[in-house]
């Protein structure tokens, strides 16, 4: 709940300004991009997902480094990884 | 991963480390906290205390959502769960969390409705599915989700949903970082800042410590180098007497925070007069709850809420590890009767507890492991 995971933002959803479809560690969700209305992020560009909103705009670097912290906490990710599998935000 | 390597160099770590090292005045001791739980897990995964002198004590702060939750408020959300027709959604660190008659798990295996979601807009999705339910959302943790539920809020008043409420417990860091400062029995001389926390409130708000209490502030990053290279940057400060905010995390911390999210939350959130937190007690002002012009979604106003405070288990010291006084390896039940399988206090529950984190890498007394300066480890 407490991790904030990066996603790389794949589309906006027709006729939904404020949900985009995600790829996190090759599971693809939508999420809510509406906290980052004042500078909407980019298909390509990544954001840190914090319980289904991206809550700020991070480089890929800052993505990779984010997702190997998760990666090494090990049981909190896979369960955060499994939460948001089962996410069908809309 | 290429981009990792610069975050976990080993030479840039033993460099940090001589250069901290240099930093210390002899025969004198330090002590800084690491405010957020996600610190206190990189420092115990990768053995960082072993790359530090004897001299640096690192305290472990409050900043774990789960934990500081007080039983009372369990209680409450268990006692919502069991009226009539309601559906009680809560985030899967909450589930384990023991209130005084089981946990949200324990309910759930008796048959009462808990479900499980990644997201309170999750939530929002079983109230619409199911009309004829009440739909209970167990809104936890600091400014990191308070702006989620906020949104969420929006929606349903926008929607014009009718069977979607909040049990809210968002609580703010700032006072409880102010009660540590004024609580008597802990002499800290700096702060690692929060990071996620940080990415909403950016780092204007912890400026009165830096002003007020001449304690230096770093926000730091979750990677091993970021928590190195902000010790020093707190080091240094102290070393020469300074005390401002500083931003060591600034690739994803705005000075000025997320003012979207900051909007929300103003919006449809206002700060309670006062909140118990398990170890710090009744702290002003502290907690968000519903604003009156959203409270159709409040539960506390649809539902009667028993309000019961209730104490912590005795054999428990959660409190004292929560305020940084006593190390996990210290409280009489961690690692026997209190381990992450059967968690006594919170602190041992949520993975990000300075408990857990000590059981999981197998912290289990004080000593340090000079010769580890070695390769940081994935």
């Amino acid at each position: 709940m407490c991790l904030g995971i990066p996603g790389e933002l794949i589309e906006y959803l027709p006729d939904r300004p404020d949900l985009a479809k995600v790829d996190v560690s090759g599971v693809k969700r939508v999420i809510n991009i509406g906290l980052l209305a004042d500078d909407l992020p980019q298909p390509g560009e990544w954001v840190l997902i914090h319980v289904g909103f991206a809550l700020s705009k991070i480089d890929e670097a800052e993505a990779a480094a984010a997702l190997a912290f998760l990666e090494g906490i090990g049981q909190a990710y896979d369960d955060e990884l499994a939460a948001l599998q089962e996410s069908r935000i809309e | 991963m290429r981009f990792v390597d610069e975050f976990r160099d080993a030479d840039k770590a033993r460099a940090l480390s001589a250069k901290i090292a240099a930093l210390c005045e002899p025969g004198r001791q330090y002590k800084l906290m690491e405010v957020c739980g996600g610190h206190t897990h990189t420092i115990y995964k990768h053995g960082l205390e072993d790359y530090l002198p004897e001299s640096i004590t690192l305290v472990h702060g409050p900043g774990c959502p789960v934990c500081v939750i007080p039983m009372g408020r369990v209680d409450d959300a268990m006692h919502l769960a069991s009226a009539d027709d309601v559906i009680m959604t809560s985030f899967g660190d909450m589930m384990r969390v023991p209130g005084s008659h089981g946990s949200f798990f324990d309910a759930k295996a008796a048959g009462t409705d808990i479900r499980m979601v990644y997201s309170p807009l999750d939530s929002l999705k079983i109230a619409r599915q199911n009309p004829g339910k009440r739909v209970v959302f167990m809104a936890i943790g600091f400014e990191t989700t308070a702006p989620s539920t906020a949104m969420t809020v929006l929606r349903a008043a926008a929607e014009g949903l009718e069977n979607f409420s909040v049990f809210c417990n968002h609580v703010t860091i700032i006072p409880a970082i102010k009660a540590i400062l004024d609580s008597p029995d802990l002499r800290l001389d700096g702060f690692i800042g929060p990071g996620h926390v940080s990415t909403v409130i950016g780092c204007q708000p912890y400026e009165f410590i830096a002003r007020d209490y001449g304690k230096p502030v770093v926000t730091a990053g979750f990677e091993p180098l970021d928590i190195l290279q902000s010790i020093y940057m707190l080091m240094l400060q102290v070393s020469q007497g300074r005390s401002v905010v500083e931003n060591q995390y600034a690739r994803v911390v705005p000075w000025d925070g997320n003012p979207v999210a900051l909007r929300v939350i103003g919006q449809t959130m206002e700060l309670r007069p006062f909140f118990e937190w398990r170890g710090l007690g009744f702290i002003s002002q502290s907690a968000l709850r519903i604003k009156p012009e959203y409270q159709r979604f409040d539960a506390e106003v649809l539902f009667e809420v028993p309000g019961v405070r209730v104490a912590d288990p005795k054999a428990c010291q959660c409190g004292e590890v929560l305020k940084g006084v006593l190390k996990p390896w210290e409280c009489k039940v961690f690692g026997t009767a209190c381990t992450p399988e059967t968690p006594i206090g919170t602190c041992m529950v949520s993975p990000e507890g300075a408990c857990a984190a000590y059981y999981n890498y197998g912290r289990m007394n004080r000593h340090r492991v000079p010769e580890a300066l070695k390769v940081i480890s994935r």
